[in-house]
């Protein structure tokens, strides 16, 4: 299956997951909704140039935003971990995009804390800029404390789920292919 | 100017970053202010097929508890048109009549078009109901919503041709004006966006008496509610010595986490109400017509 088609089918479940089944679950206390749409974001291949994945971010953030009937929250967050991954990338693992043996950011592909360093990161930048918009016009200084915590722990919890219970099949590649 | 282009050129990725980041914000900024969101129209359409496709499936899996609720309020209804049983025949036929009067020679003032929801969420401080009725359909803005079983669920603020949005009770920016059936006593029901299980009554005095079980009507005072239609019922009374009025902790009537069938109901004469209130204000309190 090439890339772009398995992104596509990719985005279009991790959307239908966060809107029917993560938004809709009787919440486990006050208002910790737990997220894992943003996955679909760390997952994109290392080789997509950085404008388009602002782009690609946008257009995540933006449809899911049009489910939640909270346009631009979403998508400001999204916005955020998509400019911030590349930084990232550089510096937890120095290699170049065509350097890496496999196409996607993984715990195989990274090795396991890189990788965690990786997710927690964005995790606590999406949900942290999530929550200070709504904070914004809404809310206490200690919910938004205890809400960043709560919720980034949460997401922490279901990525790794994800991870292990979903080991991604990827071609390993080498120089000579 | 060549200068400009290699500094757009260096810094394009960072650009793009603050535009969409602005737009992003210029959404969220205005669409909380106006509950107007740039190109909902067209993207409610989308959600509302996606999530009418999907409630489609997940209401087989409440069509039980559903059907005991409507068939409950259908029960309640026939009893309270008792004299309907005299007319019913084979050649009778019940016609709604959207006329606004009567033969009685009554205005009709509420008009209910039943609806379904097809999305709601509970867990959120800012909660949207969707239905599958939109302008197509006759729904406007500000029209009320109860649900199945008579308990109000919340206000229509937005519409397109197909779905109609709804901001339900558990809105942290909701207002809905009640009353204690007890007394009739006035307050505004609100959420301060914690338990979706617990609103809150306020601008109810303390000289009246207060016990947790009274029931919470919507007021005859609101514009949109039609009145005498359960709110809920007083679960907590919270005691403020600052102030001479209670605030109230109200259990809804409605169950927000498994709303299916929903009425809308249109206050008929809305416009003219509120054209009247705002013609009034003008009235009183332009310049020109103030007493010197």
């Amino acid at each position: 299956m090439s890339d772009l088609l398995k992104n596509i089918l990719r985005f279009a479940v991790f959307i239908l997951i966060q809107v029917f089944l993560l938004n809709k679950i009787p919440h486990l206390h006050r208002f910790i909704t737990p997220y894992i749409y943003f996955l679909f974001l760390l997952w994109l291949p290392f080789s997509v140039s950085r404008q388009w994945l602002l782009i690609i971010g946008f257009i995540t953030g933006l449809t899911l935003d049009y489910f939640t009937m909270t346009p631009g929250l979403h998508t400001a967050a999204c916005l955020l971990i998509a400019y911030v991954r590349p930084f990232l990338i550089s510096v937890l693992t120095p290699k170049d995009s065509s350097e890496f043996n496999y196409r996607e950011p993984s715990p195989r592909a990274m090795l396991w804390t890189p990788y965690l360093v990786y997710v927690f990161v964005l995790t606590l930048l999406h949900h942290g800029y999530m929550i200070f918009l709504q904070w914004l016009s809404f809310g206490s200084f200690l919910d938004f404390i205890i809400k960043v915590i709560a919720t980034t722990a949460i997401s922490m919890l279901l990525i790794v789920t994800v991870e292990l219970l979903f080991p991604r099949k990827m071609k390993f590649r080498t120089n000579t292919a | 100017m060549r200068n400009i282009f290699l500094f757009i050129r260096r810094y394009r990725t960072l650009l793009t970053f603050l535009f969409l980041q602005g737009v992003a914000l210029w959404f969220l900024f205005t669409y909380n202010r106006f509950h107007k969101a740039k190109g909902l129209g067209v993207a409610n359409e989308i959600t509302g097929w996606v999530n009418s496709k999907y409630s489609n499936v997940e209401s087989f899996l409440t069509l039980k508890e559903e059907n005991r609720r409507v068939h409950k309020m259908n029960d309640s209804l026939l009893n309270l048109l008792s004299r309907n049983f005299m007319h019913v025949d084979t050649s009778a036929r019940l016609v709604k009549d959207s006329v606004p009067f009567d033969t009685l020679g009554n205005s009709r003032r509420y008009y209910f078009r039943p609806a379904s929801v097809v999305y709601n969420t509970v867990n959120s401080q800012k909660n949207y109901i969707q239905l599958n009725r939109g302008s197509n359909h006759g729904i406007k803005d500000n029209m009320a919503v109860i649900s199945s079983d008579g308990s109000a669920v919340g206000v229509v603020v937005n519409v397109s041709p197909n779905f109609s949005q709804v901001m339900s009770l558990l809105h942290v920016q909701q207002k809905v004006n009640a009353s204690l059936k007890k007394t009739g006593d006035f307050g505004t029901i609100d959420w301060d966006g914690k338990d979706p299980r617990r609103l809150t009554l306020r601008g109810i005095p303390k000289s009246i008496d207060i016990k947790t079980g009274d029931t919470v009507l919507t007021s005859t005072y609101s514009y949109n509610f039609p009145p005498g239609y359960m709110v809920g019922t007083v679960a907590e009374v919270v005691t403020d010595k600052s102030t001479n009025f209670y605030t109230l902790k109200i259990k809804p009537g409605a169950n927000f986490y498994n709303i299916k069938q929903v009425f809308v109901v249109e206050n008929l004469q809305y416009s003219e109400q509120i054209t009247l209130n705002q013609e009034t204000r003008k009235k009183i309190e332009d310049p020109k017509n103030i007493k010197k």
